[in-house]
């Protein structure tokens, strides 16, 4: 079952019946699930897919290709805000302007892939950080955008039928990030995605078997940028406000927080890394309501530190996770998913 | 007009001077970019803050105390984190260093919380000096000379002292270094506390024109960092110069041109010095071999 024989058995989306079974089973699930769960759980399951699709796209600039960002919080900005825009005032439909605005972020990335041809390191870091910045300096200032105050996301509505609650929009953006992972899985099985990861390991060994590195590196940037911009123009429907403090430095952070928990290269890392992160960060927020704990800290807080300071805890322990993660497993929940399925292969031994 | 913003750039300039020097001795030993470095300072700060305000101690102690601490929490993080790193990869040490900065913001403001406090600093920001057609705060001319003398001690440190020089091997060539009978570790940790003394010191000299805040030190460290990079992340001398050039041409876009763009213009003079000298103005350009 595991030998392939042809090329076309090698780049098939799924290659066995059992992974069709799973596959279909998976769509029923993402299906069935709004109509069980409470509103909450659809609310966070929302917030989920769009962190997903930002990891992906996050996966595919640094994992695949090798490429540090600490500018994404630019790109997630730029879909969000080129989204609601479009929509307001040039009146365009949903679906058109968001595709629209992920092009204009694709766009973006494309002219900030060109200094990264050049660039390494620190030095792309630094560099990528400050595009980041520029965006949201520049959306702020600009009264077209609402200036600090921010901009309020239109009605949504999709082939005539509007949408209100956070079911419909599950609806929307759930099948979209499902495309979008199909479609990132699809695009590393292809000639694509092995030049990202040939430039990844050795930028000149690719260079030297023809892979056109201006041409690649700016397409690994822009079609980050693009998943990132859809997934920022699904988060202006989720909160239904945009600001730009919202799409600051610590945002471009916690995007690679997800990338690295998820796993470097892979996609199916990246789905763990956004749903657990995502249910994190929304856990955490509300911190001293759990049982037990909650109170403890509450009273530790109370005696040495403060009380309206404890939220951020989320940030220490983001942080830890980071660094425990880097030190010990540097392949992220990927790495421990493989580990425990060969553990379980070969069990007895 | 154009003296009075030279001058004040220059004031500035030698904070993002301080920082950036403070990341490039880390960046020469560990070859990582210390995103941490701001917070670091931060927390630093806000220690000199309590030993000042909350248990009464002089500026004096609560100065060199908080200077103390800086150097124990950089020694501490090279220690128990860095040196753990197995197999590391420039990446995956960037991301160590932004989980300190994510941690130790996060401890900040519990413990602080996001309230904004001013740090009582014995040199006023508001009497002035004259100086021929320009005037400078004596916070100003305070902050240009400490960093002024703190960069002559570096460099008699690096040239003079053994442990200077021993620095200066391992950042050459850390093999070498050991064969030689250097600790490199040792090095590492000592580079850690003295680069996170330097940022201490820019903190507190920041914090009475700021507020103080777990914020501070946020948006000085990415210019520390653009002006490390625009001056070459290699070159002690040219991240320094690197500090006030554009500490200088922010202040000049500030004041003839607009102000409200002021602080993106270094981001945007970086991307485009970067596309034409990879490494920085002042550092010589290597090209990797294969």
């Amino acid at each position: 079952m595991d030998m392939k024989r042809d090329y076309y058995e090698d780049i098939q989306l799924l290659d066995s019946k059992v992974l069709w079974f799973w596959f279909l089973m998976l769509i029923a699930a993402l299906v069935t699930f709004p109509f069980l769960a409470p509103s909450y759980y659809i609310y966070m399951a929302n917030y989920m897919a769009i962190n997903i699709i930002v990891t992906i796209g996050l996966n595919i600039l640094v994992g695949y290709t090798g490429q540090i960002s600490l500018g994404h919080a630019g790109f997630f900005a730029i879909g969000a805000y080129g989204t609601v825009l479009l929509m307001k005032a040039f009146h365009f439909p949903f679906l058109f302007a968001l595709v629209a605005a992920a092009f204009i972020a694709a766009f973006f990335g494309f002219v900030l892939g060109l200094p990264a041809l050049r660039l390494e390191g620190p030095y792309l870091a630094i560099a990528t950080l400050g595009f980041g910045m520029a965006i949201t300096q520049v959306i702020g200032r600009w009264e077209v955008f609402g200036g600090r105050m921010g901009v309020e996301a239109p009605a949504l509505s999709l082939f005539g039928i509007s949408i209100t609650t956070d079911l419909g929009r599950y609806f929307i953006t759930v099948t979209i990030a499902f495309l979008m992972v199909l479609g990132a899985r699809n695009l590393m099985k292809t000639r694509v995605g092995r030049a990202f990861i040939a430039i990844r390991d050795s930028d000149i060994a690719a260079e030297t078997m023809g892979v056109n590195l201006v041409y690649y590196k700016t397409l690994a940037f822009a079609v980050s940028a693009f998943y990132t911009g859809v997934a920022g123009g699904l988060f202006a429907f989720l909160l239904g406000f945009i600001s730009p403090s919202t799409f600051n430095f610590i945002l471009s952070i916690y995007f690679l927080a997800f990338v690295i928990v998820g796993g470097l290269g892979s996609i199916f890392g990246s789905i763990m890394g956004g749903i657990v992160m995502t249910w994190l960060m929304l856990e955490l927020d509300k911190i001293q309501e759990l049982p037990y704990l909650g109170g403890l800290l509450i009273g530790f807080s109370e005696k040495f530190m403060t009380v309206a300071g404890l939220p951020n805890i989320a940030s220490i322990i983001f942080g830890l996770i980071i660094i425990l993660l880097v030190v010990f497993e540097p392949l992220g929940l990927y790495g421990f998913w493989i580990r425990t399925k060969i553990y379980w292969k070969t069990w007895p031994f | 007009m154009f003296l009075q913003l030279l001058l004040s750039g220059l004031s500035f300039g030698s904070l993002y001077a301080l920082i950036a020097l403070a990341m490039v001795i880390i960046y020469k030993t560990s070859e990582v970019p210390n995103f941490g470095q701001g917070e670091m300072a931060m927390l630093s700060t806000f220690v000199a803050f309590t030993l000042l305000v909350t248990y009464g101690h002089s500026f004096a102690i609560s100065f060199i105390g908080a200077l103390l601490f800086a150097a124990l929490l950089g020694a501490f993080l090279e220690f128990v984190f860095l040196r753990r790193a197995k197999d590391p990869n420039i990446l995956s040490l960037i991301l160590i260093t932004l989980g300190f900065e994510m941690v130790l913001y996060g401890v900040a403001s519990w413990k602080w919380g996001a309230d904004q406090r001013d740090l009582p600093f014995p040199v006023s920001d508001f009497d002035l000096v004259n100086l021929g057609p320009a005037v400078i705060s004596y916070l100003n001319l305070a902050t240009l000379l400490v960093t002024l003398a703190l960069m002559l001690l570096l460099f008699l440190f690096f040239r003079y002292t053994k442990v200077g020089i021993a620095m200066k091997a391992t950042q050459q060539n850390p093999m070498a270094a050991r064969v030689n009978g250097i600790r490199v570790n040792r090095i590492l940790s000592v580079t850690w506390a003295m680069s996170s003394t330097i940022g201490a010191v820019a903190g507190i000299m920041l914090a009475p024109v700021a507020t103080l805040d777990p914020n501070l030190m946020l948006e000085p460290l990415l210019k520390g960092f653009a002006s490390a990079v625009l001056g070459g992340m290699t070159t002690l001398v040219g991240s320094a110069l690197g500090g006030y050039i554009l500490g200088i041409i922010e202040n000049l876009f500030g004041g003839y041109v607009s102000l409200e763009f002021k602080s993106i213009v270094a981001f945007g003079i970086i991307v485009l010095v970067l596309c034409f000298k990879p490494s920085g103005l002042f550092a010589k350009h290597y090209i990797k071999k294969v």
